[in-house]
């Protein structure tokens, strides 16, 4: 899933300083299961919000609605009735929602309510972890599961480097290092002699982020 | 001889080679460059200029380059893929070899976070074996990354690091024989301290038949005090300092640490002279370059042959 944060309060006010009237949108998606944008979060900070401006003596009108997901057209027009009725939107829904919210609602500023982290998964309670990093062209089959893209610090697709230690990574003794996780896998895979001493080529970025905004057209589902 | 390299051309000698290492400085003073050169003279076979290490900003490795040329020497071009993606990189490789520059150390280089710079985004557009098949494969197909041919290529004699202390251990020499798959021709070592876990690697990489096929240069840095060799253990990444060196260097007064530090040196180089496989010193003399000399003297590899 994509992992969010929390703004903090104090920056979240400093964007909705000078309206009165503001939509605050949660999303049912990612967010609601990371526990920073869903139906609970929206309540939590709407009132953080009132109170703060009722302890300035600037009271705000917010109406609290939570999307099934904001990344969807069709969710993102249910708010299209009464939209026009509020000043601002306020999304704490990941980048994706914020975006479609400005796009679809075009002269209603939208703000960002979260920081959207990254792609990845819940270790335990209140703990999440980065997992991949979109590069359009999977290799895990050739890592034994473990994305070095993602799980080592540089990328590199010829690890470990001579920074490893003790299974951690050089950049933080609290961060794994990705290439001691990929050695030990192979090995449980029986894969290692195979795989460990083929030299990964050189790799094409193109089909990540770095080929410019990626799209993807599924005929098949067209209409 | 694949190119004009003086390092080269001691290696092929079957010469104990020598190295240095000289960092640049934090500004743009070429005077910090030719004072630490002339501490090197006549000492070194080739002299590493380091790019940007520790991700703390410096005079360029290239230019510093440059300013050692002019003044006689053979540089080693240090080349991280940190900051580069590969359209730099073999743009730098053709400039380098352009203005004489006949040696690169290929290197994936230390992460940011370490740096003066902890803010910057990094590049890793390719990694260190990577950067090896870079420089190989435009110096001897003649061709850039996307098989275009190139005008002229770039006669550069390929180096790389190994770190026979990092840690998956048992894995250090297969990773050295990815470097030599890949085309590296020279190896420079993490420094040695630990010296049977050292002699342990080269028993592995013997095994593998691999001293035949690149030149290994064993890595030396002496301590200056026990501080330095505490630091070195606990907060750089990767590095092997036994505590009996610590206690060794505890054993004498303050004043007298640095010079048990080049005693320790010293005796070092000549137990590696006996190891198969070594083929020559890099002796990196962090900020104390005016050591370099002392060391080579004691160790009996001066004078060196000349270029
Ligand atoms: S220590 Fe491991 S995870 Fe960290 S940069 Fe090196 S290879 Fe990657």
């Amino acid at each position: 899933m994509i992992v969010a944060e929390g703004k903090s309060i104090d920056e979240i006010l400093e964007m909705v300083d000078k309206y009165d009237k503001i939509l605050l949108i949660g999303c049912k998606g990612c967010v609601a299961v990371c526990a920073a944008g869903g139906e609970k979060e929206v309540q939590f900070l709407a009132s953080a919000i009132r109170t703060a401006r009722k302890r300035d003596g600037r009271e705000i009108e917010i109406r609290e609605v939570t999307l099934e997901r904001q990344c969807d057209p069709e969710y993102v027009e249910q708010i299209r009735g009464y939209a026009g009725d509020y000043q601002a939107i306020l999304s704490i829904a990941c980048g994706v929602g914020v975006q479609y919210m400005a796009e679809h609602y075009r002269d209603i500023p939208a703000f960002p309510g979260l920081n959207t982290s990254f792609m990845g998964g819940a270790l335990e309670q209140g703990v999440w972890s980065e997992r991949c990093q979109g590069c359009g062209n999977c290799v895990l089959h050739l890592t034994g599961g473990i994305c070095p893209i993602t799980r080592c610090s540089k990328s590199l697709l010829n690890g470990p480097c001579g920074g490893s230690s003790n299974g951690k990574c050089e950049v933080n003794p609290e961060i794994e290092c990705g290439w001691q996780l990929i050695i030990d896998r192979l090995k449980v895979l029986g894969e290692f002699e195979s795989r460990f001493m083929e030299i990964f080529p050189i790799k094409d970025w193109s089909s990540s982020r770095d080929g410019g905004l990626r799209k993807m057209v599924r005929e098949d589902m067209k209409q | 001889m694949k190119t004009d390299s003086n390092l080269e051309k001691v290696l092929e000698a079957g010469e104990f080679a020598v190295t240095s290492e000289c960092g640049p400085p934090r500004g743009a003073d070429p005077d910090v460059i030719r004072d630490k050169g002339e501490l090197l003279k006549g000492v070194v076979d080739g002299v590493n200029i380091t790019d940007c290490q520790t991700s703390v900003v410096r005079m360029s490795s290239f230019s510093s380059c440059l300013i050692l040329k002019e003044m006689g020497f053979d540089p080693i071009l240090q080349m991280v893929t940190r900051d580069r993606n590969r359209i730099a990189i073999q743009s730098d490789i053709l400039g380098a070899a352009a203005l004489g520059i006949n040696n690169i150390l290929c290197l994936s280089g230390d992460h940011q976070r370490f740096g003066d710079h902890p803010q910057a985004k990094n590049v890793y557009d390719i990694d260190s074996i990577q950067l090896i098949m870079t420089v190989k494969k435009m110096r001897d197909e003649g061709k850039f990354l996307n098989d275009e041919e190139l005008t002229k290529a770039p006669r550069l004699f390929i180096g790389a690091a190994a770190n026979p202390f990092a840690d998956p251990f048992e894995i250090r020499a297969l990773r050295l024989g990815k470097k030599v798959a890949a085309g590296v021709e020279f190896i420079q070592t993490q420094c040695i301290y630990n010296l049977k876990r050292f002699e342990e690697w080269m028993r592995q990489v013997v095994d593998m038949g691999l001293h035949e096929k690149v030149c290994i240069l064993a890595g030396i840095t002496p301590l200056k005090s026990v501080g330095m060799a505490r630091y070195m253990k606990n907060l750089v990444p990767g590095m092997d300092v036994p505590d009996e060196i610590i206690e060794r260097l505890k054993g004498v007064p303050k004043e007298k640490q640095s010079d048990e530090g080049i005693k320790i040196c010293i005796e070092t180089i000549r137990k590696l002279r006996e190891m198969e496989g070594i083929r020559g010193v890099h002796i990196m003399a962090i900020e104390w370059e005016e050591k370099v000399r002392e060391i080579a003297e004691g160790a009996g590899l001066l004078p060196r042959p000349t270029a």
